[in-house]
Order: C-alpha cells, then sequence, then structure tokens
C-alpha cells in the first residue's frame, strides 16, 4: 500500500460518508455543512489527480459561493430553528433500491471494461499544470472560445434570471 | 498504483448517492443538494479520464471547468425559484408544490 | 555568510541529526514538512499578541491619551493580561445551540486565516509552499472565513445573531468581488499566479506594481479592509449599532480565537499588499535571506500602521452606503483598470518587444492617473447632479425660558 493510495482510500471514504450524510440527515443547515466537506474532499480528489487548479476554483465556486448560497437558502425558507418531521420521501426505499441497482451495473460495467485497470501515465510535472496555456485554450478561436462564450453567456442569463425571479413584489 | 477504476467506482458512488438524495428528499433545497452531488461526480469522472488518457491535452480541463460554470448558473436559479416559491406557498417540500397536478 | 539564512542552517542541522538517528528518509520529510507548517503557524498566533498591543497604543496616541501602560514595561504584557482573563472566563454555550457547529465556527475562522500564511513569500526562499496558483488559493481559503461567521451566527440561536451575520456575509461576498479583480491586475503584470514569482517580478525600485497600477493597489486594500470587517466597515460588530453581530454569544476562549482571527487577518492583508503590489522582500541586500525578512517585516508593519491609522481616523459606514460605494463605484473601477492595464500590457509588448523597459511603468502610471482623474471628474458631475441640502431657513421652535408675568395688580389697594 503505497501512501498515495492510502491518501486516496482515506479521501473517498470521508467523501463518502459526507455525502451520505448530506442526503440522510435531517437537519438542512448539517446537510449543507456535510456539502462543504464532501466538495472539500472533491478538491482533495482533483489534487490527486494533478489538477491543482482545478481543485482550487473547486473550493472558490462551490465552497466559496454555492455553498453559501446553500446556507442562506436553507437559513431563509424555514419558519422556525428547529427541525421538524422525518426529511424522507414515502418511496424512499425504492430510490435506495433503484441507487444501489445502479451502483452496482456502474461497478460491473467499469470492472469489465479492459482499460480501467490502467494506471496513471507518467508525465513531466511542468507539462501538466500549466495555466497559462488552459487561459490561452479557453480564448484561442480553434481553441475553445465558443464553449467559453457560450457558458458566459448562461452565467448572464442565470444573474439576470436568479434576480428576476427572486425579486420581492411587495 | 492507482488504476483507473478506483476513480470511476468513487465518481459512480458519489452519483449514486447524489440520485438518491434527490428521488427520496423531500426538502426542494435539499434536493439541489443532491444534484450538486451528481454533477460533482460527473467532474471527478472528467478529470480522471483526462489524466489517465490524455494528460497533455486540454480538453478535459476545460470540460470541467465549463462544468463548474454550468453548476453554478444552475444552483443559483434553482434556488432563487425555491425562495420564490416559498414566498407564495410558506413551504418548501417538494411534494407540496401540486397545482398543476392532475 | 551562513548566519544570514538561519532557516536553512537550521534546516540542514536538524535533517542530519535524524538521518544520524537511522530515520527513513520519509520520515525525515515530514517531521520537516510538520517543522515548517509549525513554525510558520505559531509565528502568525504568536506576533497577533504584539500587534494588539500595538494596535491599542497607536489608537490611543492618535486620539491624544496614552493606551495600556500598566501591565509591563509601556503596557507590553497587556495583551497577555487579556487573553489569560479570556481564557479563565466562563465558557457559555447558548441554550438550543447547535453545539458542534457552535465550537466549529471560531476554529474554522481562524484556520482560514492562518491556511493564507502558507503562501506568502517571506524572503527568497522562505516560503511555505510555492503554489503556482497561489492568488487564487488565497480567494479560495477567504471563503472559509465566510462559511465560518455564517455558521457562527446561525448556531448561536440568537436572531440578532443570524442578522448580523447575514449582513456579515453579505459584506464579505460584496467585497469580495472588487478584491478579485484588483488581484488580477499583479496577476497580469507578473503573468504568473504565484506569489514567488509576483514578487520576483518587480525586482527595481520602478517596477514594482504599486506604480504600475496604483488605484488597483488602493482597490484592494480598501476591499481587504473590508474583508477583514474593520472601521471603517465594521457596522456589523459594532456595539453602538448591533450589539456584537454575529458573535454575541461567544465568550471566553472562543471569542478570544475569534478576535485573534480578525487581527490577524488585518496583518495578513498588509502583509498581502505589500507582497502583491510593494515588492515583498525585496529591497536592497536582499539576497541574504534574513535581510529580505527584515524588508518584508518593515513593510509589512507600514502597511498594517495603515490600516490602524484608517481605523482610527474613519467614522464607520452605513450599511447602505457600504453596498453602493462596492457595487456602484469599487466594482466598475476596478474592471477599468483590468480591462485598460490588460490592453495597454499587451500594447507595450507589441510595440517595445519586451516588457523590462522603464516605458512599462510610466505608460501604465500615466494611464492609472488618468483614470483616476476621469473618475473624481465624473464623481464632481454626479454630485452637482444632486439636488443641493436645503439649509433650514424656517425658524424652529426653541425653548425659551418663561417670561416673568406682567404682576396682577394688588388685589385690594
Amino acid at each position: 500500500m503505497t501512501p498515495i493510495q492510502v491518501l486516496f482510500i482515506l479521501t473517498s471514504l470521508s467523501l463518502l460518508v459526507s455525502a451520505f450524510m448530506v442526503v440522510t440527515t435531517r437537519n438542512l443547515v448539517r446537510a449543507a455543512l456535510w456539502l462543504i466537506s464532501s466538495l472539500f474532499m472533491v478538491a482533495v480528489v482533483f489534487v490527486l489527480l494533478d489538477a491543482g487548479f482545478l481543485a482550487v476554483v473547486q473550493v472558490v465556486v462551490y465552497i466559496g459561493a454555492i455553498a453559501i448560497l446553500f446556507i442562506f437558502a436553507v437559513m431563509l425558507t424555514r419558519k422556525v430553528m428547529q427541525d421538524t418531521g422525518p426529511q424522507s420521501n414515502s418511496q424512499w426505499w425504492v430510490a435506495g433500491l433503484f441507487s444501489l441497482l445502479l451502483f452496482g451495473g456502474l461497478s460491473w460495467i467499469i470492472l469489465g471494461w479492459g482499460g480501467a485497470a490502467q494506471t496513471v501515465p507518467r508525465v513531466t510535472a511542468g507539462d501538466l499544470d500549466n495555466i497559462s496555456d488552459l487561459g490561452r485554450a479557453l480564448v484561442d478561436p480553434a481553441g475553445y472560445v465558443v464553449p467559453f462564450e457560450v457558458a458566459s453567456v448562461l452565467l448572464l442569463a442565470a444573474l439576470i434570471g436568479a434576480i428576476v425571479v427572486a425579486w420581492d413584489r411587495n | 498504483m492507482i488504476p483507473l477504476s478506483w476513480y470511476l467506482i468513487l465518481a459512480a458512488g458519489l452519483f449514486c448517492l447524489g440520485l438518491y438524495g434527490v428521488l427520496a428528499r423531500k426538502n426542494a433545497v435539499a434536493i439541489l443538494m443532491g444534484i450538486e452531488l451528481m454533477l460533482n461526480a460527473v467532474n471527478i469522472n472528467l478529470v480522471a479520464f483526462w489524466r489517465y488518457q490524455h494528460p497533455l491535452e486540454l480538453a478535459g480541463q476545460v470540460f470541467a471547468i465549463i462544468v463548474f460554470a454550468v453548476s453554478a448558473a444552475e444552483v443559483a436559479v434553482g434556488l432563487a425559484l425555491v425562495i420564490s416559491l416559498y414566498r407564495r406557498r410558506r413551504s418548501v417540500v417538494a411534494e407540496n408544490m401540486d397545482l398543476l397536478r392532475w | 555568510m551562513g548566519i544570514l539564512d538561519p532557516i536553512s542552517l537550521i534546516a540542514d542541522w536538524l535533517e542530519g541529526l535524524f538521518m544520524g538517528w537511522g530515520w527513513p528518509a520519509g520520515l525525515v520529510n515530514l517531521v520537516m514538512t510538520f517543522l515548517g507548517v509549525f513554525l510558520v503557524a505559531n509565528f502568525g498566533m504568536l506576533y497577533v499578541i504584539f500587534l494588539i498591543w500595538l494596535e491599542r497604543k497607536l489608537a490611543a496616541r492618535m486620539q491624544d491619551r496614552i493606551g495600556p501602560n500598566r501591565v509591563g514595561p509601556y503596557g507590553l504584557f497587556q495583551t497577555i493580561a487579556d487573553i489569560l482573563k479570556l481564557f479563565t472566563k466562563e465558557d457559555t454555550t447558548p441554550d438550543g445551540a447547535d453545539k458542534v457547529i457552535f465550537n466549529l465556527a471560531p476554529i474554522l475562522a481562524v484556520v482560514s486565516v492562518l491556511m493564507i500564511w502558507a503562501v506568502v513569500p517571506f524572503a527568497e526562499g522562505w516560503i511555505g509552499t510555492d503554489l503556482n496558483v497561489g492568488v487564487l488559493y488565497i480567494v479560495a481559503v477567504g471563503s472559509f472565513g465566510i462559511v465560518a461567521t455564517l455558521i457562527a451566527g446561525w448556531s448561536s440561536n440568537n436572531k440578532f445573531a443570524l442578522l448580523g451575520a447575514f449582513r456579515t456575509v453579505a459584506q464579505l461576498v460584496s467585497y469580495e468581488v472588487p478584491m478579485v479583480l484588483s488581484l488580477l491586475v499583479p496577476v497580469l503584470l507578473a503573468r504568473n499566479m504565484g506569489l514567488g514569482s509576483i514578487v520576483e517580478a518587480q525586482s527595481s525600485w520602478y517596477s514594482i506594481f504599486f506604480f504600475m497600477a496604483p488605484i488597483a493597489a488602493l482597490i484592494f486594500f480598501i476591499s481587504s479592509i473590508a474583508e477583514v470587517g474593520r472601521t471603517p466597515f465594521d457596522l456589523l460588530e459594532a456595539e453602538s449599532e448591533i450589539v456584537a453581530g454575529f458573535h454575541i454569544e461567544y465568550s471566553g476562549a472562543k471569542f478570544a480565537m475569534i478576535f485573534a482571527a480578525e487581527f490577524l487577518h488585518a496583518f495578513t492583508i498588509s502583509v498581502l499588499t505589500i507582497t502583491l503590489f510593494f515588492g515583498g522582500w525585496q529591497g536592497w541586500g536582499d539576497q541574504f535571506p534574513l535581510v529580505g525578512w527584515a524588508w518584508f517585516m518593515t513593510k509589512a508593519m507600514l502597511a498594517y500602521f495603515t490600516v490602524a491609522w484608517v481605523r482610527t481616523t474613519l467614522p464607520r459606514i452605513r450599511i447602505d452606503h457600504m453596498l453602493d460605494y462596492n457595487w456602484k463605484f469599487l466594482t466598475p473601477l476596478a474592471l477599468a483598470v483590468l480591462v485598460v492595464t490588460a490592453l495597454l500590457d499587451r500594447l507595450i509588448i507589441d510595440g517595445f518587444g519586451t516588457d523590462n523597459t522603464p516605458w512599462r511603468p510610466a505608460i501604465l502610471f500615466a494611464a492609472n492617473l488618468l483614470i483616476g482623474w476621469v473618475t473624481v471628474v465624473l464623481l464632481r458631475r454626479r454630485a452637482a447632479q444632486r439636488p443641493p441640502r436645503q439649509v433650514v431657513g424656517a425658524p424652529r421652535p426653541v425653548a425659551r425660558p418663561p417670561q416673568p408675568e406682567a404682576e396682577p395688580e394688588a388685589a385690594g389697594d
């Protein structure tokens, strides 16, 4: 067991436990905090995959903005400070069964695929995390400028839409 | 050392947990949290494939960045909708939004 | 010469010691890393003790009084006395509070500030870890502090704390936008996001980024002060307004941690300002790390003096003024500076062929002056359009002493 393997197992266990707590805990504020923990563990997984820039962007975008939005939404949509009642549907067992089946099916497909056993290809570290190359690719006409601009328009539409939808007309 | 299948199974597990959250939770905000978990699972998948198959190309990372942007936009609009619904109906339980039900 | 690089000296000696004891190389590495982390974290927390005393003395002198002078010579041990007092206070937890979250919030607040110190370059070669995304890492870690504030306010089971937490988070999230935009300007000028590279790109006295982007430096400084929550942006913990805001229910050691985190954050932003805009540890004789560290501390203390000066001098800003100031002034200005700097930098490189000319700071400085002048003209025009304040000319009722009544004619006569 190399240290990297131990680290990966610890990280993935924390991630799965946090995600499980997100979807099962009754107290919604605690669920939001477990979500923050899961998002942070995903950032650690990105670091393990040598995508350092993506890890930091994950923390900035998800924990710094989306998780705070979630906490605000949870705090603004409750009448009392305490939680009441079960937080799961009446068909939670069907959902659980379906999720387990899906997980089983996906794992079977993954393990049956020949390429899944490959190990990480060795690359010199300097080539991997080249942010200036990423920046250049995002604005290169022969690169990815069209998805970049479409994503910008999408964000603008979401910004305006969220303000209009949540506008208090009183 | 770490085969690709480990990352893929981790992503599959996270996706299924998010799916359970979407299907089995009453509160609309909790459903959105499940969607976030699913999007993160997709991102892990993308970055794992990028690293193992084409580490010298940038398409994987760009794809992951676009997924970040899309999920941020979706959460913003989703939560705005939830808050607007709460103002009207004083409830965020998804089962209570049944005006259009037959 | 060796004494001028004490960290390397001690590190080499320790490594030799550990190897001599027969430890495997991986374990030695791990222990050295932990020692480095221990050193950086403790430097921050111990220095806060001195900073709190310094701030109190500065504020006192600026307000024409003496400040703490009883405990120790010149009151130097006042902070230690305060710490002892805070630690021996009763550690209350409000009834109905969520205990886990309540205890987690001050820890998260301190951790989010300490984690910034991992990427700060103290001197040449003295840096925790030279991340190539250092600037973005600082923004990411700042968001932990925002989460800490929010859960501190929520878990106190107190409506005032919750209200204060909401307003604090609104302020913090709003002021993050011009801070990030103005952080991009040194990244743009240094072509690298790592803090070590940004410092090394400011190698001569005329190429420090303050000369190339003074407006960006000012915007970063102002929005960082707002991020810390100091006066003039400290509406949210002002005692006259909302008692103590989100940390009402914290007493004793937990309040001490929040308090120390705020002061450390103020020092951290002065360190970041000088690293990004004033050349960090660069100075005369900086090839010796100890001299570089001395320059770093000097510049950082000057910046911290400015932060304390601003705090003592300016009054508090109202919340709607504060948000207007951010969204209607700082953000458009930061965007304008970013766009103009990017455009001009590109034109300079295309025109002069290299970015090492002294023309670069000159042109960029002139452009910043132009932007500043245009801003002032626009502000004046806008202020002139607003109707002037009415001076009340009508007589207002004023309390008058009762006139002595004309004596009634003597009843009889």
